[in-house]
C-alpha cells in the first residue's frame, strides 16, 4: 500500500487487498479491462487519461463509441446514468437512466398516518423539501376541505421563497463546478450555508424540515425571527450582485453555456417542460402568477422570462428569480408581524402539542402536558387519537401543483377515508424535465452535455423518489 | 331509473351555447351529458374504490369485542356530478362534448363525469382514450397544452376494474385543469399509450408500468424506469408487500410497518 500523500501519481491497483498484489492484477487493474461481447469490446474506465488506456488496442478511429456516464460520475448530477453514443465527440444519441436512488417514499407513505407522510415526501427532492411538504399538504388540505391560516400561509410562502434561493444557489453551485467555474461552486455553497442557517434556526433543521403539515405549520417561528430574516436579506442583497461580476459577463462562462443546450417553446410544451427551463424558452408561465395558491397573488413579484432557451438564460433566471423570492420574502417579513394560528383550530385536525426546547432536546411543551396530563380529558384523548391513531380523510382524490424552483411539482393524494393516504404520488419537476437531456444534447459536444444536464437542474431523490 | 325517462336530444343539435338547464334530467337520472343519445344505464359508471369494509376500529379476529363487528360498509365511490358543475367546469364539459361530436367520438366514452374539492375527473373508456386527449389538446376552446402529470392508483385485490391511470392535463391558455381516468383490471391491464398525443407522458408511463403493471400499448419503448431492469412483480400493487424488519429498542420490539395497527 502507497502513501496517498507520497509524490507522484496513485493508481486504484496500489489498493488492491494483499494476497491479490501480484503484478498480472496489478496490470490488469492498471489498465482499463477489456471484455468482448457479442455488441463489441467493452472497457471498464475508471480514471486517469484515455489517451493512456487505449494505446495498446488496435482501437481505431471511426469506430462508434458508446459512453455510459455515471451513475458514478462527479458531473452527473448525483446518481444519473448517462449512456452516450459518440462518433468523435459529438453525441448522436443520448438516453438518461434513472431508478439508482429510487427509495419507496410513494409506497411508504401508504403505511403511515397523513401527518407521518410529510416525514417521507420532504425526502423526495432534498434539495426544495419545503415544497414536497407543501404541494402534498394542500392536496390533503383539499381532501379535508380545511383553510389553513393565514399566518401559516405567510410562513409557508417564507420558507419556500427561502428554499427555492437555497436550491437555485446549488443549481449554479453544482453547475459552475461541472463546467470548471469552481468559485462559483464554493460561492454557491457559501450563500446556501447562510439560507440553510436561516432554514435551522426557523425550522429547527436545515434540511429535510417536515416543519408544513397538514392543517398548518409544525409550531410558530421562534422569537427572533424577523430579525434573522431581514439580516439574511440584507446579506443577500449584498451577495447577489457578486453572481453576476463573476459569472455573468464572464467570456468563458459565456462560451459553455450560450447557444447551448438549446430547447425552443415547441420542444417544451411537447416535453412538459415547467420552471426555468420553459421560462427560458419565452413562456412567462409560473403557477405562483398563472394559478395562485398561499396566498401568492397578493404579493408584488416578477416572473423574469427569457428568450434564448439555452444554458446561459436559465443561469440568468436563476439569479433573477433569486432576487425576487429575497422580495416576497422582504413581503414575507412586514406579514409575519401579526400574531395569529399557524394551524387549523378543528381540534380533530390540528397537531395538537406546541413544541418546545427542553433540557433534553425538542418535545412537547410543558405547558402542553399539564394540560392534557391534569386539566383536560378531551385534550388527552385527542391528543391520544391524533397520535396514535391520526385523522381521517374523507375518501377522494385531489391535486396540487405548485411552482417549485425546478418546475411544477404536483401532488396527487388519494384517500380511502382511512388515517392513512392510500396512494401519494409526487409529480415531480426533475422526472419530466430530465426528459428532455436527448433533445437537448443530441448532436452536440459531449462538454455540452455536461452543461445541458446542469441547466435541467435534476435532483435524483425527486426524480426517483 | 328506467331509460325511456332519459330526456331525448336529437344528435345533430350542436353542443355548445345551448341552454344546458333546459335539457336537464330529471330526477334520479344521472345529469352528465351525454354528448349523443345513450340511456345512463348504458354508461358504466366509475368503479368502486375499495371493497366493501366490515367491523370497525380496524380491529379483525379478536372477536366481535366492540359490538361493531357485523357492521358491513359499502365502498366509496365517486358520485355522479349534476349539473351544473360550477366553474369552469361546464364550459369545458360543453366543449369537451362539442370536440366529442366533431371528431365522431361515442359519447360512450365518457362513462362518468365527477367534480369534487373543485376538480373535475372525467371517467374514461380505454378505447377512446387517445382520441379524447387529442380532443382535449387540439380543440381551440379545450387546448390542455401540457400533461402535467400521469400516475396510476390501485384499488386493491377484489376491487372490480382495480388498476387505475390518472392523466392530469393542464390548459396553459386557459387556466384550467382536468383529470381524465381509466380503470382496467389486472387481468387485462392494457391502456393505450398517450406519446403520440403527450411525448412528455414517455416516463410517466414508463413509471406506471414499472410500479403498477399497466401495460401502455403503442408505448415507444416501454422498460422498467425506476427498479432494476430484471425486477420481478410490481411494487405499488397493494398486494405487494412494502417489506421491512422489526426493529428492537431498548428491549422492546417495533414491528415494521407493514405489521403495525392500521386504523383504516
Amino acid at each position: 500500500m502507497t502513501d496517498i500523500h507520497s509524490d507522484g501519481p496513485v493508481f486504484a491497483e496500489e489498493f488492491l487487498p494483499a494476497d491479490v498484489q501480484d503484478d498480472a492484477t496489478r496490470a490488469q487493474v492498471r489498465t482499463a479491462r477489456e471484455t468482448r461481447t457479442t455488441e463489441g469490446r467493452m472497457f471498464t474506465v475508471t480514471g486517469g487519461d484515455w489517451d493512456s488506456v487505449f494505446t495498446d488496442t488496435e482501437f481505431t478511429d471511426d469506430e462508434r463509441i458508446i459512453v455510459n456516464m455515471g451513475p458514478q460520475h462527479p458531473s452527473t448530477h448525483g446518481v444519473l446514468r448517462l449512456i452516450l453514443e459518440l462518433e468523435g465527440e459529438t453525441v448522436v444519441q443520448a438516453r438518461a437512466v434513472i431508478g439508482y436512488l429510487h427509495t419507496g417514499i410513494e409506497k411508504s407513505c401508504e403505511f403511515r398516518t397523513f401527518t407521518q407522510a410529510v416525514t417521507f415526501l420532504t425526502r423526495a427532492d432534498y434539495l426544495s423539501p419545503a415544497f414536497n411538504e407543501a404541494a402534498y399538504c394542500m392536496a390533503v388540505e383539499k381532501l379535508l376541505d380545511t383553510e389553513v391560516p393565514q399566518r401559516a400561509q405567510v410562513v409557508r410562502v417564507l420558507l419556500m421563497e427561502l428554499t427555492r434561493i437555497s436550491s437555485h444557489l446549488v443549481a449554479i453551485a453544482t453547475g459552475g463546478m461541472e463546467l470548471g467555474a469552481l468559485t462559483g461552486m464554493t460561492m454557491g455553497f457559501r450563500e446556501r450555508e447562510e439560507a440553510l442557517h436561516l432554514m435551522e434556526f426557523l425550522t429547527g433543521l436545515r434540511m429535510n424540515m417536515a416543519f408544513i403539515r397538514p392543517g398548518g405549520v409544525a409550531q410558530d417561528l421562534p422569537a427572533g425571527s424577523i430579525e434573522r430574516i431581514t439580516e439574511f436579506i440584507k446579506v443577500m442583497d449584498k451577495r447577489l450582485p457578486e453572481y453576476d461580476r463573476l459569472l455573468t459577463g464572464q467570456p468563458i462562462w459565456k462560451g459553455r453555456t450560450q447557444g447551448v443546450g438549446i430547447l425552443p417553446l415547441q420542444g417544451c410544451m411537447q416535453l412538459g417542460i415547467t420552471g426555468p427551463v420553459l421560462r427560458s424558452a419565452g413562456l412567462a408561465w409560473d403557477l405562483r402568477k398563472t394559478m395562485p395558491y398561499c396566498g401568492y397573488e397578493t404579493y408584488d413579484f416578477e416572473v423574469p422570462t427569457l428568450t434564448g432557451a439555452d444554458c446561459y438564460d436559465r443561469y440568468l433566471l436563476r439569479v433573477a428569480e433569486m432576487h425576487e423570492s429575497l422580495k416576497i420574502m422582504r413581503q414575507c417579513v412586514e406579514r409575519l408581524r401579526e400574531p395569529g394560528p399557524i394551524m387549523v383550530q378543528d381540534k380533530k385536525i390540528g397537531w395538537p402539542a406546541q413544541l418546545s426546547i427542553g433540557a433534553d432536546g425538542m418535545g412537547n411543551s410543558l405547558e402542553h402536558i399539564r394540560h392534557i396530563m391534569g386539566e383536560s380529558m378531551e385534550a388527552l384523548i385527542h391528543h391520544f387519537k391524533l397520535v396514535t391513531e391520526g385523522f381521517s380523510v374523507p375518501p377522494g382524490q385531489a391535486y396540487v401543483g405548485i411552482e417549485a424552483p425546478r418546475g411544477e411539482l404536483g401532488a396527487h393524494v388519494v384517500s380511502s377515508g382511512g388515517t392513512r393516504p392510500w396512494r401519494v404520488h409526487l409529480r415531480d419537476p426533475g422526472f419530466v424535465n430530465l426528459q428532455a437531456m436527448p433533445a437537448m444534447s443530441e448532436g452536440g459536444m459531449v462538454a455540452d452535455v455536461v452543461a445541458s444536464v446542469a441547466s435541467i437542474d435534476p435532483v435524483m431523490g425527486g426524480v426517483d423518489r | 331509473m328506467n331509460p325511456d325517462k332519459t330526456p331525448g336530444r336529437p344528435a345533430s343539435e350542436p353542443a355548445t351555447g345551448q341552454p344546458e338547464q333546459a335539457a336537464s334530467p330529471a330526477a334520479g337520472v344521472p345529469a352528465v351529458r351525454d354528448p349523443g343519445e345513450l340511456p345512463a344505464q348504458q354508461v358504466p359508471a366509475a368503479p368502486p374504490t375499495g371493497r366493501p369494509r366490515t367491523g370497525m376500529f380496524g380491529v379483525h379476529g379478536t372477536g366481535d369485542t366492540s359490538g361493531y363487528g357485523g357492521l358491513v360498509r359499502e365502498p366509496y365511490t365517486p358520485p355522479r356530478s349534476e349539473r351544473p358543475y360550477g366553474g369552469y367546469f361546464d364550459e369545458v364539459a360543453d366543449a369537451l362534448a362539442a370536440a366529442m361530436a366533431d371528431r365522431q367520438i361515442p359519447a360512450t366514452a365518457i362513462e362518468q363525469v365527477s367534480v369534487a374539492h373543485g376538480e373535475m375527473t372525467v371517467y374514461v373508456a380505454r378505447e377512446h382514450l387517445v382520441a379524447l386527449l387529442q380532443a382535449c389538446r387540439d380543440d381551440v376552446s379545450l387546448r390542455f397544452e401540457l400533461a402535467s402529470s400521469i400516475s396510476g392508483v390501485d384499488y386493491g385485490e377484489g376491487v372490480p376494474r382495480r388498476l387505475h391511470v390518472v392523466y392530469e392535463l393542464l390548459s396553459m391558455t386557459y387556466r384550467r385543469r382536468i383529470r381524465l381516468e381509466v380503470a382496467v383490471d389486472v387481468a387485462d391491464a392494457t391502456v393505450p399509450s398517450a406519446v403520440a398525443v403527450y411525448p412528455t407522458a414517455d416516463w410517466h408511463e414508463r413509471e406506471v408500468w414499472d410500479m403498477f403493471g399497466v401495460e401502455f400499448a403503442g408505448h415507444p419503448g416501454l422498460t422498467r424506469i425506476l427498479m432494476p431492469d430484471d425486477w420481478i412483480g410490481f411494487p405499488q400493487r397493494k398486494d405487494y408487500p412494502l417489506g421491512g424488519i422489526p426493529v428492537e429498542y431498548k428491549g422492546a420490539e417495533v414491528a415494521s410497518p407493514d405489521q403495525r395497527r392500521a386504523y383504516s
